[in-house]
């Protein structure tokens, strides 16, 4: 027989236990695979009770995020190949999140966090749209560009020790996309954003890990954003208080 | 007042950075291992004195004492764990520290002859 | 179904791990972190230190005299030892970190993160060199 590679699967089966347990299942060393592959060879031929979400393969949709021997990733983008046969891969749900079933997590408060900074372009002159675009330059785009590429994978959360500490913490997602419309030379919502952000549980909470941007698989750089933003709120905060006449 | 504590230990942490290494290499290490001779006291009262040598000394204890107070407190409530209002009584205690030491060395620095 | 609020809602069991009390411990990275902020204490302790020094030499020759034998101590040479360690542990951790948390332009084009660490790496040499020159050249 072929090679094979040992997977260690986290099992949560709220009916019948109530905390995880561990599973082995033997799988094909197979070259051209990932790690999503392996797992869909388990859910097909070994135990069909296996549970995970997935749907792109192509590491777009952002939801088979999987701890992979502790480290969040994206595990259709993982090669098989990244693991030795030898040893056994370790396949856990994204930490910090509550388990529904084996492999899929609860993402209800995270969609919470991500609405409650208003992650859209707010202006007053809305009707503006009828008549015409709104224009903006490529070195305005640039500005932002890089912090809109986030897929809502969740890895930078399971990655943020914050997160585990501070279960109301925004998160590294929702405050880089809080600073990605910041940054956006049509929107006008900045203060908005910070009423909602300037606070222990908004930017203030992040401690500058910077796992966040290691994990990500999009390089969006929540870390660089949130710091960004940390430092302009603090220039406010200065310019409001030496300058208590001028207009903010 | 939170953006402010950070502008604090930002910049704290910048003078810190760029200047403690040398002052302890000199003055915890240099001097009393005996590689170089200690500065004798008449030209290290005469450089203490000296008011750029005063604003630089201040800066040099007041920004490091905020930064330090900011990230102890923070690290403290996270390897301890503490959430929510049970923070203030560690962050007065912080704070004040930095504030008591910042009034110490600019007392210190004003009055010194 | 087509109307949300109508859809069936299942008591969910759901599993939450607590965090663990030494989680820092667990993750090599979290452990980097953890070193990384607590090199504050040496800061905070270190600057103590000099605002004593200044203190002695304010009260004159003997003071000044007796602060510096005390420096000799073993403990003392100890606690430096760790306290340069600590220090230059922020110190390079800081100046690799600052690129992220700055934006500078020159002529239109983003600086690179590099050359913003290097130019901190830079400063830092050149400021110790000041510093030593001026408190050696006694």
């Amino acid at each position: 027989m072929a090679e094979t590679i040992k997977l260690t699967v986290a099992r949560y089966r709220p009916e019948e236990q109530s905390e995880p347990t561990f599973q082995s299942y033997d799988v094909p060393y197979n070259k051209d695979w990932v790690l999503l592959d392996a797992l869909n060879h388990v859910k097909n031929e070994i135990d069909g009770s296996l549970t995970f979400r997935w749907s792109c393969r192509m590491g777009v949709c952002g939801s088979c995020g999987m701890m992979v021997n502790g480290v969040p990733k994206l595990t259709c983008a993982v090669p098989l190949t990244d693991y030795r046969p030898s040893e056994p891969v370790r396949i856990e749900p994204l930490q910090f999140f509550p388990v529904i079933r084996d492999l899929v997590v609860d993402i209800t408060s995270f969609l919470g966090k991500l609405s409650s900074v208003k992650p859209w372009i707010i202006r007053d002159d809305v009707e503006a749209t009828e008549v015409a675009e709104y224009r903006q330059s490529p070195a305005e785009l640039d500005d932002y560009k890089q912090f809109s590429m986030c897929i809502n994978c969740m890895l930078c959360y399971s990655a943020c020790p914050v997160v585990g500490l501070e279960s109301e913490f925004a998160g590294p997602a929702a405050i880089a996309l809080a600073q990605r419309y910041n940054l956006d030379s049509r929107d006008a919502g900045a203060e908005e954003r910070q009423d909602v952000l300037n606070e222990h549980e908004g930017m203030w909470g992040c401690t500058f890990v910077g796992e966040c941007t290691k994990v990500c698989p999009k390089n969006v750089d929540p870390a660089g954003a949130i710091q960004l933003y940390k430092m302009a709120t603090a220039q406010d905060w200065m310019k409001s208080m030496l300058l208590p006449w001028g207009a903010k | 007042m939170t953006p402010f504590l950070w502008f604090l230990f930002g910049g704290g942490g910048m003078v810190s950075a760029l200047l403690l290494p040398v002052h302890v290499l000199l003055f915890g290490l240099a001097f009393p291992l005996g590689w170089f001779e200690a500065p004798s006291y008449e030209s290290l009262h005469g450089l203490v004195t000296h008011p750029v040598t005063r604003l630089y000394l201040f800066v040099l204890i007041f920004l490091p004492l905020f930064h330090a107070a900011h990230r102890f407190l923070y690290t403290v409530c996270d390897l301890l764990q503490v959430h929510g209002s049970r923070r203030t009584p560690i962050a007065v205690v912080c704070y004040g520290a930095a504030l008591l030491g910042t009034a110490v060395a600019a007392y210190t620095l004003l009055t010194i002859a | 179904m087509s109307n949300p609020s109508q859809a069936p809602t299942v008591d969910l069991k759901l599993y939450r791990r607590p965090m663990p009390f030494g989680w820092w411990l667990e993750n090599g990275a979290y452990f980097r972190f953890i070193a990384r902020e607590l090199t504050c204490i040496f800061v905070g302790l270190f600057t103590v230190l000099t605002l004593e020094l200044v203190q002695a030499v304010g009260r004159g020759p003997a003071p000044y005299a007796a602060f510096m034998a005390r420096l000799e101590g073993s403990a003392y040479i100890a606690f430096s030892l760790l306290a340069f360690a600590a220090v230059l542990y922020h110190a390079v951790t800081w100046f690799n970190l600052v690129p992220t948390t700055v934006v500078v332009r020159l002529g239109g084009e983003r600086v690179p993160d590099g050359l913003i660490a290097a130019a901190h790496f830079a400063a830092w040499a050149v400021a110790s060199l000041v510093v030593a020159f001026i408190v050696l050249r006694g």
